[in-house]
């Protein structure tokens, strides 16, 4: 146990403040190997983290690291480096704290790693950077505490894994390293404890007074939302009034995109000039820390953001969040919810804004769930691999390894515990040769054994490559965008898009329309324009994905022979769909075919989430192009697939046919955009392909070739690769998420009903505003792009040639 | 197969499916850019150990045009190896098959900027060559009439980019046959600069398909929703 040094008590006193009874906890327990603490936000969890390390600091006997704090936003360790140096220096405790992040300077970097702080605060992708340096063992030597705050965040991506595995190394390099979790409510704390402490320590968890009920509501407008759409216009007069209403207000957004629109349009009807700000991870370094900035003093009413604000951060003022468009998930939302009224024991309030009326349906099925505290989550499975690949090349880059040694250390890894020695020495031979049937690089291997048994760089120089590709956050690549003849960036819009633009081109960007004047070096140069309608910006922001919890309970409510907990319009409009198709049931596959704009559209409401939904787009395509149906692409929800083709569905019954379906499963599974995607990001993480190249970019020509090229390539000539093990496996378990197709046809057994409306229909009309439609390469693309060519020829009159 | 014929300075022309060029009247099959050996060159350079299956997917495209075309002459248009090391470390087995695809043939190997020497393997090694109307050379020059290689030209059509021919009245430029080898767009200033006001680009793929190559990146609008 720790005890407080009396000063803390005084200070506690003359704020007029009470140690909570979680934070004496922590203190009291603060020797154990791990613990985990589970807290609402605005709980002092992070002041409960931090105590102990106060306490024993205080005396100023502690030389170089003593605790090392990790969260998963940059923003995050910013923020956590003002509030603590607010108590430091009250008390005048000689405790020196920094943050290091991607953003830190060069200069600040190096001294950092000479000369540590007492508390440095950072991030997953920092901490596998610092570990990967020869001098790891010295600047990690003295260290007593890691503290991993928003655990539950990290713990729902690869970025965890890679983070543990990090831990893992600094455990050996620190043998009585203490780990601390601090972590929102969690269906799961027992899940995450695991994942926390060393294998096979135990971690006990501590649970705080999860304090009252939040005060959730829908917002009631006098405009009826639309059928489709994620814009939420209509609800503009409405929000602005509440933000009137409030002293600070965050109105969050699922997307980028939705989020640049939507604070466009709200500064269009902003007539009393209130100050509102827009935050998120395109704009700008610059221009967020000037929204952070004037958040913290106060200066804004609201904030126009994405899920970049979403975790922890204390915006002290905070009277109201506003959710644009449905949830997708309770407990984010209700994590996100925390974010209102950030003081601890009291209710926090929150305004849902449904963006079209089956978001309506979203929305208060999401209500019901958080009232009736029935948060939602789906276990993990085994550590990923491909991190482990990457997690292997990092140790290398610090210098000659035992692998022995290291296996042993990442067994200790929670979510690592299961792994085997040959999977272990598998990726131990992809990071050495390539790990090919075709033994090609035993000249140029990447990794030697020395004579003594080690492992290390065949060139010293990799190191430097290796570190250039840390990191599992998969973004695509994007591109810098500044106003022509001024310096400072606006923000970034992902590479993709910008292929798109052709001088002249409008788009949204930190909350103004910019017109695209032309690309220079790897800049996106643009001037300033106000008259044109822009163009939507396309650039991506997470896209959450629908819990089957929740789709479970919309399947339900749609059984209701009315719906009194509806608005009125959405009552309605759900009637309509009853009428001119029906409303999706559990047991039964309904499937809805019309004409719609020189497509034949054929719609499937299977609710079996997003990815599994995803899936079965790719196999009843497939089935389609086999039978000349001339599929052309699909896209799913949680809940539907809409597929779209030269020629209409007959009868799809027989297309649901459970052994075609796995039979085509199987076939399937070699060669589609989704493995094709699934391997570029596994193949990214593992190190196979370089995303960060100095030069690489520059170019962007002759160097660089498509993933689906060696994609291609490794499954007709190494089909047993272990990237292609890896990709199978994330694949099952993540994207392609059979298990769930096998579950729906189980509970619909068949029944098919096929209904073919004149029009498109009220539940399929959200599809058609859905991102991510996946193109079917199959006959149909050929026959399109012949008669394009065809066209196009024609037009230039040459036709004879 | 579906091929895209031509005449270009009054000789012949069949742009294949495959990326590679048929002169029919002359009995010659032409593949530019092979980059054999690219995977090797990255590793040996401390780059990523790419999948070492290049040179076998390359070979197993050029066994398949040639014994569909059974050529008399055989022309590779430059930059065949990625480096001559590459060309050196070529595998007995790789070694033995190019040797069989040479047999019966005459086999050119065409100079780049990449492969600028003689490597140690069967057929004659030029600078240059000129069959019928044409010369055949790696980098395009101003010269009319004129075959080459090199800038491995790409086209997007209907939101679709593939390697593509690209030709005018005066020359043509072959898209780059390797497996492992990128593009650059037929819009590029380099590549536009080279030809006259309407160009053609031949895209392969499944089917040669030509295609006026236009200066906007945008195709004309066509009814559908989701191209």
């Amino acid at each position: 146990m720790t005890t407080l040094p009396p000063i803390f008590t005084q200070w506690f006193d003359s704020r007029g403040w009470h140690i909570h009874p979680h934070q004496q906890d922590m203190l009291e327990q603060s020797q154990a190997p791990a613990l985990l603490l589970i807290a609402p936000t605005g709980g002092g969890k992070t002041l409960a983290g931090f105590l102990p390390t106060l306490a024993e600091l205080a005396d100023g006997q502690h030389t170089g690291l003593h605790t090392l704090y990790v969260s998963p936003l940059k923003a995050l360790a910013a923020d956590i480096k003002r509030n603590l140096r607010i108590p430091v220096a009250e008390m005048d405790l000689p405790i020196r704290i920094e943050d290091r992040t991607g953003d830190t300077s060069y200069t600040q970097k190096r001294r950092q790693r000479a000369d540590p702080p007492h508390i440095l605060l950072t991030t997953p992708e920092s901490l596998a950077l610092l570990t990967s340096y020869e001098d790891a063992p010295r600047m990690f030597a003295g260290l007593q505490r890691v503290i991993i705050d928003e655990i539950h965040a990290l713990s729902e991506s690869k970025r965890g894994d890679q983070l543990m595995l990090a831990v893992s190394r600094l455990q050996s390099i620190a043998p009585g390293l203490r780990r601390v979790g601090l972590s929102a409510t969690v269906e799961d704390p027992q899940a995450i404890a695991h994942e926390l402490a060393r294998n096979p320590d135990p971690c006990p968890i501590l649970l705080a007074d999860p304090g009252p009920d939040p005060n959730i509501q829908m917002l009631i407008t006098d405009e009826k939302p639309p059928w489709s759409g994620g814009g939420a216009k209509y609800a503009i007069p409405q929000v602005l009034e509440q933000v009137k209403q409030h002293k600070t207000t965050l109105i969050f957004h699922n997307t980028r995109a939705q989020a640049e629109i939507f604070f466009h349009n709200l500064w269009l009807a902003n007539t009393d000039d209130l100050p509102i700000g827009i935050h998120h991870g395109s704009l700008a370094r610059e221009q967020r820390e000037r929204v952070e900035a004037a958040m913290v003093n106060g200066d804004l009413r609201a904030i126009v953001c994405t899920g970049s604000l979403d975790l922890g951060i204390d915006w002290g003022d905070v009277d109201l969040v506003i959710q644009i468009g449905a949830p997708k998930n309770v407990k984010r939302l209700v994590q996100r919810i925390g974010r209102a009224n950030h003081r601890y024991n009291a209710p926090s309030k929150a305004l849902l804004v449904p963006a079209n009326r089956f978001e309506v349906v979203e929305c208060v099925a999401a209500l019901e769930a958080v009232k009736e505290h029935d948060l939602d989550g789906d276990p993990k499975g085994p550590g990923p691999r491909d991190v482990l690949c990457q997690h292997i090349l990092i140790r290398a880059a610090a210098g000659p390894f035992d692998a022995n040694a290291l296996y042993e250390e990442v067994k200790t890894v929670g979510a690592f515990t299961g792994l085997d020695r040959a999977a272990f020495d598998d990726c131990l031979d992809f990071c050495a040769t390539g790990g090919y049937a075709l033994r090609a690089y035993d000249k140029w291997k990447r990794l030697l054994q020395n004579p003594d048994g080690t492992w290390q760089l065949r060139d010293p120089r990799a190191a430097q490559r290796i570190r250039m590709n840390i990191g599992t956050i998969q973004d695509t690549d994007t591109l810098k965008v500044r106003m022509r003849g001024n310096f400072k960036p606006l923000g970034e819009v992902e590479e993709a898009f910008a292929a798109t633009l052709t001088p002249g081109d409008t788009f949204l960007i930190g909350g103004q329309i910019v017109r695209y004047e032309g690309l220079r070096e790897m800049t996106v140069e643009v001037s300033r324009r106000a008259d044109k309608t822009p163009k939507i910006a396309t650039f991506m922001g997470t896209k959450f994905a629908n819990s089957t919890q929740l789709s479970q309970r919309i399947l339900r409510m749609f059984q209701q022979p009315d719906w009194p907990q509806l608005p009125e319009h959405t009552a309605e409009w759900l009637t309509l769909q009853r009428e001119v198709s029906q409303l999706p049931e559990a047991d039964r596959i309904l499937v809805e075919s019309f004409a719609y704009d020189a497509r034949e559209y054929t719609c499937i409401y299977g609710f079996a989430g997003r990815n599994a939904m995803q899936t079965l787009g790719m196999l009843l395509t497939q089935r389609m192009e086999e039978l000349h149906l001339h599929p052309m692409g699909f896209v799913a929800t949680d809940y539907a697939t809409l597929i779209w083709g030269l020629d209409p569905v007959p009868d799809p019954a027989p297309l649901f046919r459970a052994p075609d379906l796995r039979e085509g499963f199987e076939n399937w599974l070699g060669g589609n955009a989704v493995m094709k995607k699934t391997f570029r990001g596994s193949a990214t993480i593992a190190g196979l392909i370089e995303r960060n190249l100095p030069q690489a970019r520059k170019s962007g020509r002759q160097a660089t070739f498509s993933s689906d090229i060696l994609y291609d390539t490794l499954s007709k000539y190494d089909p047993n690769h272990l990237m292609l093990q890896i990709t199978r496996e994330e694949a099952m378990r993540g994207l392609v998420d059979f298990g769930r197709i096998e579950e729906m046809l189980a509970r619909t057994a068949g029944r098919v009903d096929h209904v073919k409306p004149d029009h498109v229909t009220p539940l399929a009309a959200p599809l058609f505003l859905e991102v991510g439609r996946i193109p079917i390469k199959g006959a149909a693309q050929e026959r399109l792009m012949e008669d394009v060519a065809a066209g196009m020829m024609a037009a230039a009159g040459l036709t004879e040639l | 197969m579906a091929s895209h014929s031509f005449t270009l300075c009054d000789t012949r022309c069949q742009a294949l499916p495959s990326g590679a060029l048929l002169l029919p009247d002359h009995d010659t099959l032409c593949v530019s850019d092979l980059h054999l050996g690219k995977s090797d060159r990255i590793a040996r350079r401390g780059g990523t150990m790419l999948p070492p299956y290049e040179v076998q997917a390359t070979l197993d495209k050029l066994q398949s045009d040639i014994s569909a075309t059974n050529p008399a002459t055989l022309i590779c248009l430059g930059d065949s190896f990625d480096d001559l090391t590459a060309a050196q470390s070529l595998s007995d087995d790789m070694q033995i098959w190019l040797t069989r695809l040479q047999a019966g043939r005459r086999w050119i190997w065409i100079e780049g900027n990449h492969d600028p020497g003689p490597v140690d393997l069967g057929g004659s090694h030029l600078a240059q060559l000129t069959i019928g109307t044409l010369t055949f050379r790696h980098i395009a020059t101003s010269q009319k009439a004129e075959v080459s290689g090199h800038y491995h030209p790409k086209f997007q059509i209907a939101g679709r980019s593939r390697p593509a021919f690209i030709y005018d009245a005066s020359r043509l430029i072959l898209p780059a046959y390797g497996a492992y080898t990128g593009g650059l767009s037929a819009n590029h200033p380099d590549l536009r600069a080279l030809f006259g006001p309407q160009p053609i680009a031949v895209l392969t793929g499944a089917k040669a398909i030509s295609v006026p190559v236009t200066n906007t990146r945008r195709p004309p609008r066509f009814p559908g929703r989701f191209g």
